[in-house]
């Protein structure tokens, strides 16, 4: 069907609503709640357009296109209504964004920026809660959340663990788990990945860093074997936080626990950092030179001594195509066996 | 992955799916609840995806070959089976027809636990499903009866023609980032990468030509025939990068036994593992953060993996310390970057010969990719098998090794946890999975805690022929009376201490899943 947004025609699909076809186009249309990978919610009321002959202003994120409408996102009359709604959201969240781990990341702030919201024209009481940390990964910071249900959609959706809802009605609505206890879930973070302000954070990236100060590297996790995308954020040598990589991926913006959360053994004071070499029963540091000379020695003695398949090799499943390769390449053609393997067994 | 969503049925036998792969399991999650796919879970234990399933069949462990041939047994008898299929693409059947007689589902029902109405309808929604997918892991290969209990798997979905098309298929989830890789570039001892058979003279020949050395065609010892061969004292030095055998191995009393014998020993890891400290030379390397390359996931896709950060201090990476190596051995090798080992990899490996890092962005490329201009290959044995036709293969039920008596009344089964990952290296030096799960644990049902009068919580003894440990002792309705699990991420509690190691005479996979234990306070 043909619909008319922001004076380009455009052909929409049957069922596509009308933020949907907007994106196709290339026109943007703001907005916290709506996510493409979760049911179209209409929380928000940011994403709220007028379409010609209507009455009223609809939330393009849950209104399906209809053949011939013409839309507008952008008037001033919309503007000055998304203006109202970022308002009163922000007349319920704490101004801290000069110590908030969002800042710079945060969709609250953005449209706060574009909108140009300062003073807050509708004082009153405001939700007051204290700061959820008690669980093992997660900071979950109430008085931030604006009620966009994404943590509560993607529990239920995507993960179908549904540990989350909105418990309570109005001003005293909350996420919480059963009973508002202490967060005990899956941990996979997936409602950290979808928190579109400062509400959910991960607790091991706190203070380490803002945004814009980050690198961003793409590669592939090192747990199982799905080989889910994720995006490493780095911070001078350190990576301080992982996330699901944006670009097209096998998990499609999912990851795990371990995926989301085990990544700081990198950094770990227990790393090793230098070659040993065992010395009456005690490991000293030693040069590469020295390391790898002593070793070149033992297994040449040895060689010569019981022949090449009195040596053996144990690769890793853990390491890169190009390690397996060199490694069985040199236990061939440089020991002499066939004595290589890794733990495709265990 | 997104392949679930393809299949009416889904069948999951030996993979705890939502722990050990859970993003996978999304995928099979979104199948069952929002496509209408019917999901069939066999488990001894009620793992977290019976939430979801249509059917669960908690066999008793090491009882697989009799549960999936009792399936197929009722698919035969009920005249269930693809004809067309098993005509045009197979061969054998009528060979394996007579060896099912016995598994009738009566019988199954005995030797399983399952109750036969339950094996007679997952028979009939496997069967009569359009498209259907088989998930398997460890359950069905750690046994010393695991290559039978595939091939049994094979059988059923060659009966039936599932596979070779989207949403059918028998797919085993590969347990590490990049086992597949490990085993395609040639870490294997009867293999070159692409597993061209090192005892074939053509393919001696051509490796000899393309490395410019002498090589053996003597087939090599697996990583288990190493241990042995070790503690018999053929082995006498090892060369270990990123493994820990010393807590993944079973039974790894033997296994430090068996390491201490060795004349010499290097081991190139990032942490101090088990392993390491046996040492006679450590060398400290690099995580997958900090070097670039490739991995291979469990559905054949080579992904670009990028360095993000540097090694610490003087570690490096792994590569970089094998061509030292190497050339110091006298070795000749020279590689610019990680890039330059793909395009020998290429050139050497058909699967792979289509590769090479400028193609590798975004989602990767599925081997096998034979040239530069192949886009990858999604789906295998489309028109026909790698041998050509599928062959049918008589499959017997023979029991565990250990089976439970007086002395050790429980099955001991172990595995991953949500958690934690492998030899708990990497998870247990992380902030949260450590505080989160800090300590082992023995799955135990509430009947046998009761009858043990043992509180969840408690620390208890758990003991088997090999070793002992004391741990706490989890009462829980995962695991049915008489069968225990424990996790092995754990070196203070080590599951591994208990197992066994009686391989599979084929593939020479240790019995992980299933050895006998007892419990005392």
């Amino acid at each position: 069907m043909k619909v008319t947004i922001d004076n380009k025609e455009i052909i929409a699909n049957n069922g596509e609503t009308i933020l949907e076809a907007a994106k196709r186009a290339g026109i943007n249309i703001p907005t916290l709640c709506h996510h493409p990978k979760l049911s179209n919610y209409g929380g928000c009321r940011v994403c709220m357009v007028e379409i010609k002959g209507m009455n009223r202003f609809v939330a393009s994120c849950t209104t399906p296109v209809a053949d011939n409408i013409v839309v507008e996102t952008n008037t001033t009359n919309i503007r000055q209504s998304r203006k109202t709604v970022l308002e009163l959201i922000l007349s319920d969240h704490p101004n801290d964004c000069m110590t908030c781990d969002k800042t710079g990341d945060c969709t609250l702030q953005d449209l706060a920026y574009e909108y140009g919201v300062k003073e807050n024209p509708y004082i009153g009481a405001m939700r007051q809660y204290p700061t959820e940390d008690k669980n093992p990964y997660i900071i979950r910071d109430f008085s931030k959340c604006i009620l966009c249900a994404k943590c509560t959609r993607v529990c239920n959706e995507i993960r179908g663990v549904g540990a989350i809802d909105i418990m309570k009605r109005g001003f005293y609505a909350k996420v919480a788990m059963p009973f508002d206890e202490v967060l005990d879930c899956e941990f996979c973070g997936n409602c950290v990945d979808v928190c579109p302000v400062g509400s959910l954070t991960e607790k091991i990236a706190k203070g380490k860093g803002r945004t814009w100060e980050t690198r961003k590297v793409d590669t592939i996790c090192a747990y199982c074997g799905v080989g889910c995308g994720i995006t490493l954020h780095i911070k001078d040598n350190t990576v301080i936080k992982v996330t699901p990589t944006e670009k097209e991926s096998v998990n499609n913006g999912s990851l795990c626990v371990k995926g989301k959360f085990a990544y700081d053994f990198i950094n770990s004071a227990d790393r090793l950092k230098k070659p040993l070499i065992k010395k009456d029963g005690k490991f000293v540091e030693a040069t590469w030179d020295e390391a790898i000379d002593y070793t070149v020695k033992r297994l040449k003695e040895i060689k010569e001594k019981h022949g090449s398949d009195s040596i053996g090799g144990l690769s890793s499943a853990r390491c890169t195509n190009e390690d397996n390769y060199l490694f069985q390449k040199f236990m061939r053609a440089g020991i002499g066996t066939n004595n290589v393997d890794h733990c495709a067994r265990y | 992955m997104e392949e679930a969503e393809k299949a009416d049925v889904i069948f999951v036998i030996g993979s705890n799916t939502t722990e050990t792969h859970p993003v996978a399991a999304l995928g099979i999650k979104k199948a069952v609840r929002y496509k209408g796919a019917k999901l069939i879970v066999a488990d001894p234990r009620r793992i977290d995806l019976c939430r979801f399933a249509d059917l669960h069949l908690g066999h008793r462990p090491g009882t697989d070959a009799a549960l999936i041939n009792g399936l197929l047994k009722v698919i035969i008898d009920e005249d269930l089976t693809d004809k067309k299929f098993i005509a045009e693409r197979t061969e054998c059947f009528d060979d394996i027809k007579d060896s099912l007689k016995q598994f009738t589902p009566e019988y199954v029902e005995k030797i399983t636990g399952v109750p036969k109405e339950r094996i007679i309808n997952a028979a009939r929604m496997y069967a009569n499903a359009k498209n259907a997918l088989i998930y398997y892991t460890m359950g069905i290969t750690q046994h010393t009866n695991g290559t039978g209990n595939v091939r049994a798997l094979a059988n059923l979905v060659l009966s039936t023609g599932k596979i070779g098309r989207e949403g059918s298929g028998l797919n085993p989830l590969r347990g590490q980032n990049n086992v597949q890789g490990a085993c395609d570039v040639g870490a294997l001892p009867e293999y070159y990468s692409g597993y061209q058979k090192v005892n074939d003279e053509k393919n001696q020949e051509k490796f000899e030509k393309a490395w410019g050395a002498r090589l053996s065609n003597k087939l090599g010892l697996t990583a288990t025939e190493m241990t042995e061969a070790a503690d018999a004292e053929r082995l006498k030095a090892m060369y270990v990068m990123g493994e820990n055998p010393l807590l993944s191995d079973p039974d790894i009393n033997h296994t430090r036994h068996a390491f201490e014998k060795l004349e010499f020993l290097v081991v190139q890891d990032i942490f101090m593992s088990e392993t390491a400290e046996l040492a006679d030379v450590v060398l400290p390397a690099s995580c997958f953060a900090e070097k670039d390359g490739t991995f291979t996931n469990t559905e054949r896709r080579i992904q670009m993996v990028r360095k993000a950060v540097e090694p610490p201090e003087e570690a490096t990476e792994d590569w970089k310390i094998i061509i030292k190596l190497s050339n110091a051995f006298g070795y000749k090798m020279e590689y610019k970057s990680p890039a330059d080992i793909m395009d020998e990899i290429a050139a050497n490996t058909p699967q792979y010969a289509g590769i090479s890092f400028d193609r590798l962005n975004g989602l990767g490329i599925q081997w096998p990719c034979p040239d530069k201009n192949h886009s990858g290959t999604r789906t295998l044995h489309k028109e026909k098998f790698t041998r050509g036709k599928g062959l049918f293969t008589k499959v017997e039920f023979i029991p565990s090794r250990e089976l439970p008596d007086n002395e050790y009344p429980f099955i001991l089964t172990t595995g991953r946890m949500l958690t934690h990952y492998h030899t708990g290296t990497m998870t247990r030096r992380s902030a949260g999975p450590n505080e989160h799960v800090k300590e082992g644990y023995v799955e135990l049902s509430h009947e046998d805690a009761n009858r043990l009068n043992i509180k969840n919580g408690e620390k208890v003894k758990v003991s088997s022929r090999r070793g002992q440990i004391d741990i706490k002792a989890k009462v829980t309705d995962m695991v049915s009376q008489g069968i225990v699990f424990i996790p092995f991420h754990f070196k203070e509690a080590a599951a591994n201490m208990l197992t066994s190691r009686e391989l599979d005479p084929v593939a020479k996979i240790p019995e992980l899943k299933s050895c006998a234990v007892k419990i005392e306070k």
